[in-house]
């Protein structure tokens, strides 16, 4: 598959939706690299003409693994357009739903997504159970114990030995990047199991506050239809209080004794990935988890902010007007030019397949080659997601946030600048989950507070009626979604979608170039990337799946005459 | 790499399964199934039997959210036990296996279990001018599609895209997204739609594959019978609230509190059919309804045109039983509501949108007029987005005698 030196890599798998890299190689290591993003969908051209108050129905289903996030982007765009403001009732339960999903998503991700990367199941098969079960000991009292393991262990290995063995066959076991001792294998694939069983059970929250998932249908323009009553059975309740307490606490259990040893006990092996994967060193967060209505940054859990060029001694401010996109590399063009930028609300997507006629060996990466556009904040390439966000709360003084990524950090024994890393992002996610968790339950007690208070509003009627619309609004909904700042800008006319346009995590760090050349941050954090074997690059793997790509969100629309007019993106 | 023939059970024993966890799961399926109390004995017998099925399973222009869905799938121990049940031979979302590598595994796995895996997709699928929209490893959705569906036994169509197109297909279709029906016509496909579909009736689907060796019986639109077979207006747990004439009218009103009827706040309930008010979801603790939302009818064909806006009121439901009278139904029902109150078979199928049907023609039925009650879109004089041919269509989609 090589063209010498050229490498591809397409599926890449355990994400979500469809990915391709092209990486350069020259003396083991990538010199250049290319993402794209190969399939397109077409959200924002369905949405036009439609009732704002149904996009958050549509827009969820951009992602089902990040579900719940285009919904909160959404409703959120659609009450700024038309000024509401939702009852705290509504902000709590969003928070807690928000929550649950940055916890589910992160664990999934981190287990079921990145763990194969770092964890040989080969290798677990030759594990001691009784030194796995000291091992497990030494760093958490979750359960553990020789039979456990054995049990995990005789299980993998008949599951092997089947003939069939299915999705965990890989070519890459025995990998010479692999290099946790045996007995941390095991002890990983054992939690792998467990997080498949914590997952499936923590998300019956949103079974709860959300009604299903994926796709949860509570929230409504103006706040959330889950009816609020101490009183009444068909509404949250005393009982409803109790389980979501339950699920916090549970949560934090399974965080603070799993998830976070694991983190450190395998970080532990991959230090040198403190020193691999840097991105365009430029970080961006939205900011969320308000804590009353009131809108301002002031308000936010997530603080908001940018960094520019690794540099934690300034935060910076955001501002929604300088956010642009290109299309320069991307299979688009626009109608005054490739070579500006365009801000969401001025937003064009004319798709224009200039690719390879399928079936293809390599894109032609020197024109244009993805799906997805380039967004630039100010024209820098911008990095977001849980790194950006732990690195934005950290230099803005967050205490709690400085004490976890300090005590992390310490573990290691290695300084901040192993932050702007690979492993850097794989442990930002971690400590997010973490700090995430932590504030569940005063969520929680809030809404029981304001039950206990008789405060039983969860949504702001007055502009439910299109009739009480003005002719036209416009406005944007942010969101720090699990994968990162996503925003959605709409245009209303007429009490209906005039343009709608996303701008999402994964179009962030997933771009290509843009009109001045300069590399998307998935591409740039590939280059000094070493590849031992270029026909097994599971390095390449590791950065990749450190950003935990969801290109189903990057995907554009286009008219029914080939002609795309707006744009939506994927997680 | 011999085959085990140990079957399904001793897989599960080496999970420490119990026979009573077993025998549970094997009730649960034969519930959810609607099988007569044998049909459990016969789930059991089979499984205990059984190889592991292999499963090839293809995402194309599709969120994942179906994947998601079978992952939820809640039974106590049931949930590992798909992973036993089926062998998922490829499956890019959990695969360790990457790029030619993980290319390599598809082909060593059609060529291994030629005429006998189930084929899974999830997502629509481009095709056509549009094929470009989706491609894997270089190549296009659509000839990956036909290629893997040429030695497959049969084809589970997994969610709404894949069945029918799904929101990709809604107006005016950007990619032309087709569902795997319309694209392969020589193997047995199902559809599970919903979106996403409800993990439970997959697996449910997959033992009666396993069991009786064939597809579920399915409906006009493919969907299978135990799932679509009933109204989720007729098994709602709010429904002596819709006959009693109690309806939520606005958001956190008392009536809402009280779980009252949504039929006044966009419920299309009484247009859809699925088993999501009897399975539920995430381990049976929730549904839309329950959650005190009116539900989407997300399980129809087209829905996302058909059934908008969401928070119309559907014109016409009938009210029932039938001796019920404006009286009894009381002041909660509009007359407007009440306007062509008629008793008429079940049915209630919109079938708007000019598609190429497998089978039958769909039920010629009721009348969801795709609008005139519906408040946000109605007197709008702006003109459909710029798709003339589209817009004629959707014209049409008012008398609901598109199909």
């Amino acid at each position: 598959m090589a063209m010498a030196d050229r490498i591809v890599l397409d599926p890449v798998t355990r994400i979500e939706g469809h990915l391709r890299i092209e990486a350069q190689i020259d003396g083991g290591q990538i010199t250049d690299a290319w993402a794209s993003g190969t399939m397109f969908r077409g959200m924002e051209i369905i949405l036009k003409g439609r009732d704002p108050r149904d996009a958050w129905l549509f827009t969820q289903r951009i992602c089902g693994v990040c579900t719940t996030v285009h919904a909160i982007a959404s409703v959120r765009a659609v009450e700024d357009a038309l000024g509401i403001q939702v009852p705290p009732n509504a902000r709590l339960i969003r928070n807690l739903i928000m929550a649950t999903q940055a916890i589910h998503d992160h664990v999934v991700h981190f287990y079921v997504l990145h763990a194969l990367d770092w964890v040989d199941v080969g290798s677990a098969l030759t594990a001691d159970p009784a030194k796995t079960a000291d091992l497990a000991a030494s760093i958490s009292d979750w359960k553990g114990g020789v039979e456990y393991f054995r049990g995990v262990q005789q299980k993998v290995q008949k599951f092997v030995d089947s003939g069939q063995p299915g999705f965990l066959a890989s070519a890459y076991w025995g990998h010479p990047a692999y290099k946790l001792p045996p007995e941390a294998n095991l002890m990983a694939l054992a939690h792998y199991l467990d997080a498949l069983n914590f997952q499936r059970d923590f998300i019956r929250v949103h079974a709860l506050l959300g009604a299903k998932n994926p796709h949860i249908q509570t929230l409504a323009v103006g706040g959330v239809v889950n009816p609020v009553d101490p009183n009444s059975e068909n509404a949250l309740n005393a009982q409803s209080i109790a389980f979501l307490r339950a699920k916090a606490r549970e949560a934090l259990d399974f965080i603070n004794r799993v998830y976070i040893p694991d983190l450190l006990a395998i970080a532990s092996f991959y230090k040198e990935w403190a020193g691999i994967g840097a991105g365009p060193g430029n970080y961006l967060s939205y900011g969320d988890y308000p804590s009353d209505g009131s809108g301002s940054p002031e308000s936010l859990l997530l603080p908001r902010g940018r960094i520019l060029g690794n540099d934690l001694g300034t935060v910076l401010p955001v501002e929604q007007d300088k956010i642009k996109e290109y299309v320069s590399h991307s299979w688009y063009d626009y109608s005054g030019g490739d070579g500006e930028a365009l801000h969401p609300f001025q937003g064009e997507t004319n798709p224009h397949f200039t690719g390879p006629q399928p079936p293809y060996d390599f894109l032609n990466v020197e024109e244009k080659y993805t799906w997805l556009k380039a967004p630039r904040y100010e024209d820098l390439p911008t990095e977001v997601g849980p790194l950006a966000r732990m690195l934005v709360a950290y230099a803005s003084g967050q205490p709690r946030v400085q004490e976890l990524v300090g005590s992390v950090l310490e573990n290691l024994g290695v300084g901040p600048e192993a932050l702007f890393s690979t492993l850097g992002r794989t442990a930002a996610r971690a400590i997010e989950t973490l700090f995430i968790a932590e504030h569940v339950e005063g969520w929680v007690d809030e809404l029981a507070g304001n039950m206990t208070t008789g405060d039983l509003r969860i949504h702001a009627g007055e502009l439910w009626d299109p009739a009480q619309w003005p002719a036209t609004a416009e406005g944007y909904g942010w969101h720090e979604a699990p994968r990162g700042a996503l925003g959605h800008w709409i245009r209303i006319r007429d009490r209906q979608i005039e343009n709608y346009q996303a701008v999402v995590p994964t179009t962030w760090n997933a771009s290509p170039r843009d009109a001045a050349g300069q590399m998307g941050p998935y591409e740039q954090a590939l280059v000094g990337t070493p590849i031992a074997d270029p026909e097994r690059p599971i390095e390449i793997l590791r950065t990749v799946h450190s950003f935990d790509p969801c290109i189903a969100c990057a995907v554009h629309l286009v008219d029914a005459r080939g002609r795309a007019v707006s744009t939506v993106k994927a997680l | 790499m011999e085959r085990k023939t140990g079957g399904i059970w001793e897989a599960l024993q080496a999970r420490e399964v119990s026979r009573r966890d077993f025998l549970k799961f094997c009730t649960l399926m034969g519930a959810t199934l609607a099988l007569p109390s044998e049909g459990v004995g016969q789930i059991a017998a089979a499984l205990e039997n059984s190889e592991r099925l292999p499963v090839i399973w293809l995402h194309m222009q599709e969120c994942t959210g179906d994947d998601e869905s079978v992952l939820r799938v809640n039974n106590p121990t049931v949930g590992e036990l798909v992973m036993d049940i089926i062998s998922l031979e490829y499956q890019e979302v959990l695969m360790a296996s990457a790029g030619h590598q993980a290319e390599a595994m598809l082909e060593e796995a059609k060529q291994r279990y030629a005429g006998r895996y189930l084929l899974v997709v999830e997502g629509s699928i481009p095709t056509g001018e549009g094929a470009h929209y989706c491609t894997i490893g270089g190549r296009t959705g659509e000839d990956i599609l036909r290629e893997t569906a040429k030695d497959c036994a049969a084809i589970v169509a997994l969610g709404a895209c894949a069945s029918w197109g799904g929101w990709p297909a809604s107006r005016p279709d950007p990619t032309n997204a087709k569902g795997v029906y319309q694209i392969i016509h020589d193997k047995p496909v199902i559809n599970l739609t919903g979106c996403p579909h409800n993990g439970v009736n997959a697996v449910a689907t997959i033992v009666y594959y396993l069991t009786f060796g064939e597809l579920p019986p399915v409906d006009a639109r493919g969907r299978p019978l135990f799932a679509h077979g009933k109204r989720i207006h007729d098994n709602c747990e709010r429904r002596a609230h819709f006959d009693a004439g109690q309806y939520v009218e606005k958001w956190g009103d008392e009536g809402h509190r009280q779980g009252w009827c949504l039929y006044k706040m966009g419920c299309k309930g009484p247009q859809a059919y699925y088993n999501c008010p009897v399975i539920r979801w995430n381990d049976g603790l929730s549904w839309p309804v329950k959650g005190g939302h009116g539900c989407i009818a997300c399980a129809a064909f087209d829905f996302w045109d058909s059934m908008t806006p969401f928070y119309g009121r559907l014109p016409e439901v009938p009210v029932f039983p039938v001796e019920t009278t404006v009286d009894k139904i009381g002041l909660g029902l509009t007359a407007a509501a009440l306007v062509g109150v008629a008793l008429h078979a079940a049915g209630t199928f919109a079938w708007n949108r000019s598609k190429p049907a497998k089978t039958e023609p769909p039920p010629a039925e009721p009348d969801y007029d795709g609008g005139q009650t519906m408040v946000a879109m109605a007197d709008t004089s702006e003109p459909e987005p710029p798709h003339d041919d589209q817009s004629d269509q959707s014209e049409e989609e008012g008398d609901g005698h598109g199909g």
